[in-house]
């Protein structure tokens, strides 16, 4: 493929974590409701899990 | 008074033998297209919208990782985790196969980004199995 994608780790890991929590959103629960909540649950988790990996990583590096 | 219906040992012999949730051509069909075409399976059992979701969520993820210059992994790799990765990508189905042919993909990890795309890509495929499995879940009737 002929273009180039850029994505800082930060951008990527909010990309991807967008991407599967529609997927794990829509395939491990049932109504719609329950979906839509599950697949913002995914989303926080991987998105807060991203913070929480960092601050360990800066610490870790003091 | 007995139970006709619970108490003949004939009827719960049959009961036992009898699968939960019998298994339907649909049921067979449905993860292969699913598979082959992300979000075809839910768009072959009338989801249309959760198959679109899919079909957006897999395809974007696969672009992106083409995008970010990342490997597709071959069946011959030599290396056990290559051939791992070869799992992840051939999840994509019919994605795979074009990019196999429109040789895409076919570079090595030169940066950060490139790994990145490598690790969106086997994903994609990985998501993918996960909608095909629920497919086969709708058609045979555990899941509405």
């Amino acid at each position: 493929m002929n273009f180039n994608l850029n994505l800082s780790h930060f951008s990527a890991a909010v990309v991807f974590a967008l991407f599967a929590s529609i997927v794990f959103g829509i395939t491990q629960r049932n109504s719609t409701m329950e979906q839509v909540k599950y697949g913002l649950y995914c989303f926080a988790m991987f998105v807060g899990g991203v913070f929480v990996a960092g601050w360990v990583m800066a610490l870790i590096r003091r | 008074m007995a139970n006709p219906t619970t108490d003949n040992p004939k009827d719960k012999s049959k009961n036992a033998a009898e699968p939960e949730y019998p298994l339907t051509t649909m049921a067979v069909i449905a993860p292969i297209v699913g598979w082959l075409i992300p979000g075809g399976g839910h768009i072959l059992l009338k989801r249309y919208g959760r198959g679109v979701l899919l079909m957006i969520s897999v395809v974007a993820m696969f672009v992106i990782g083409l995008g970010m210059q990342g490997r597709i992994y071959q069946p011959n790799g030599g290396d056990i985790l290559d051939m791992l990765g070869f799992v992840g990508d051939v999840g994509t189905g019919v994605l795979y196969f074009l990019a196999r042919i429109m040789d895409w993909g076919n570079v090595m990890a030169a940066n950060a980004a490139a790994d990145y795309g490598k690790t969106f890509l086997i994903a994609a495929g990985l998501l993918n199995f996960i909608a095909a499995a629920d497919a086969h879940h709708i058609a045979l009737g555990k899941k509405p």
